[in-house]
């Protein structure tokens, strides 16, 4: 850990980008997740087609993606960004839909029956009632991006990788180790905040 | 530059089959190893309250470790090329098969437990013709999710000299040569989404029929 106190600036720089392009990759996503969770929720056909397709962009190799994405938006966090908002639709939009589609009928039958729009229903009571499963989905695209972000540092977006991908190229592991902990570390903390958030989420409910 | 791709495949068959066994025999490799560790490790476990929490919950954490980072720490332990890329491969795929044979064989319902066990079973007959294909669905998924992982951690390989087919896809990059980097890229993802379906199926086929 002395390598890590001697360049405390360079890791602090590391660890901010690498919370920026996780961080608007997962909004993004959330942002688009939420409207295609809503449009497939009550559609089994939609959704089965969702779900195939955002499975594929789930299952393609970080790697190899990020590599497609090079002839069309070249290096660069914007390449990582949308190869991480590919890989967490799938997650997310999952969740939206299933927490839509496991809200009790005759809860919406009756919202339905006091004279509220589709609209109305949806924003007050499938959204409130399906709030814990999406922040659950969002929990665990929160931490899987945080750690597939790393190897964004291969294609010049910066992020912890920097230190790990500079630590192979001169065999210098505590550089890695550094890399790999604060990566760690920031999946962790994300995990337990919204985790907090869940419970509280589902205590609110009971209540 | 997919007929660039095509050519240069076409130009250099020898070279892309060694990449393309090389990559296979290390995913297959890792996930044998670590399906022989996870599985009878999580099976033993489950039935232990505290060590099966306690073994979820570093799992968990293990998780959040990004795979190039278990790659880059091989390194330095056990130097480069194909065996340290297994060992880190095999670590990378650990934590979703422990963490679902121990779900998997927990939440099989207690009554039926009981009833095989009042039926005059032991133990291991439990084990065996209970619990084992009871959560055979659950450790399926486990195995389908550390296979697509592993796939996928293979292309980091290249970065610690394990081979592979990351091997074109970097030293494209390198020389930005996109038919080049297409040539690990493609075959990679195709890899990826083949494992993804065969475990599926598999998954699928071993379901026991009462479960379907």
């Amino acid at each position: 850990m002395k390598w890590a106190a001697r360049n405390w600036e360079e890791v602090a720089v590391a660890l901010y980008e690498h919370v920026l392009i996780s961080l608007t990759a997962l909004v993004i996503a959330a942002a688009i997740s939420l409207a295609l969770g809503i449009w497939a929720a009550r559609r089994p056909r939609v959704f089965a087609a969702t779900l195939a397709i955002t499975g594929m962009l789930y299952t393609i190799p970080t790697l190899a993606f990020l590599a497609l994405l090079i002839p069309l938006v070249g290096l660069g966090k914007t390449n990582v960004i949308i190869a991480m908002v590919a890989f967490s639709l799938l997650i997310m939009t999952r969740n939206v839909a299933t927490g839509i589609r496991e809200v009790p009928a005759d809860i919406v039958e009756a919202a339905k029956g006091m004279g509220m729009s589709a609209w109305q229903v949806l924003a007050r009571v499938e959204l409130p009632l399906a709030l814990p499963v999406i922040v659950a989905g969002l929990r665990i695209a929160t931490v899987t991006v945080i750690s597939v972000t790393t190897v964004g540092a291969y294609v010049n977006a910066g992020g912890l990788g920097t230190l790990i991908f500079n630590g192979i190229a001169t065999d210098h592991a505590p550089k890695i180790w550094t890399g790999a902990l604060a990566a760690c570390a920031l999946a962790v903390a994300a995990d337990l905040a919204l985790a907090r958030l869940e419970r509280a989420l589902k205590n609110d409910r009971a209540a | 530059m997919l007929t660039d791709a095509w050519t240069y495949l076409a130009g250099h068959p020898g070279l892309f089959a060694k990449a393309f066994g090389v990559h296979v025999s290390l995913s297959i490799a890792a996930l044998a190893l670590a399906s022989a560790i996870a599985i009878p490790g999580g099976v033993r476990l489950a039935h232990r309250g505290a060590s099966a929490l306690a073994a979820i919950n570093a799992a968990n954490i293990g998780r959040t470790l990004p795979s190039i980072a278990v790659l880059a720490l091989a390194m330095p332990v056990l130097g480069t090329g194909f065996l340290p890329s297994v060992v880190a491969l095999t670590l990378i795929a650990l934590p979703p098969i422990l963490i679902n044979t121990i779900t998997g064989v927990r939440e099989i319902d207690p009554d039926v437990i009981d009833a095989a066990r009042g039926m005059g079973m032991s133990g291991r007959e439990v084990l065996r013709a209970i619990e084992l294909p009871l959560a055979v669905p659950v450790i399926f998924a486990g195995l389908r999710t550390a296979a697509v992982q592993v796939v996928s951690g293979a292309v980091l390989a290249t970065f610690i000299g394990g081979g592979g087919l990351g091997d074109f896809i970097t030293s494209g990059i390198a020389m930005m040569a996109l038919p080049l980097m297409l040539v690990g890229a493609i075959p990679v993802t195709l890899l990826s989404l083949g494992a993804d379906a065969l475990f599926g199926a598999l998954q699928r086929r071993l379901t026991p029929r009462g479960l379907r």
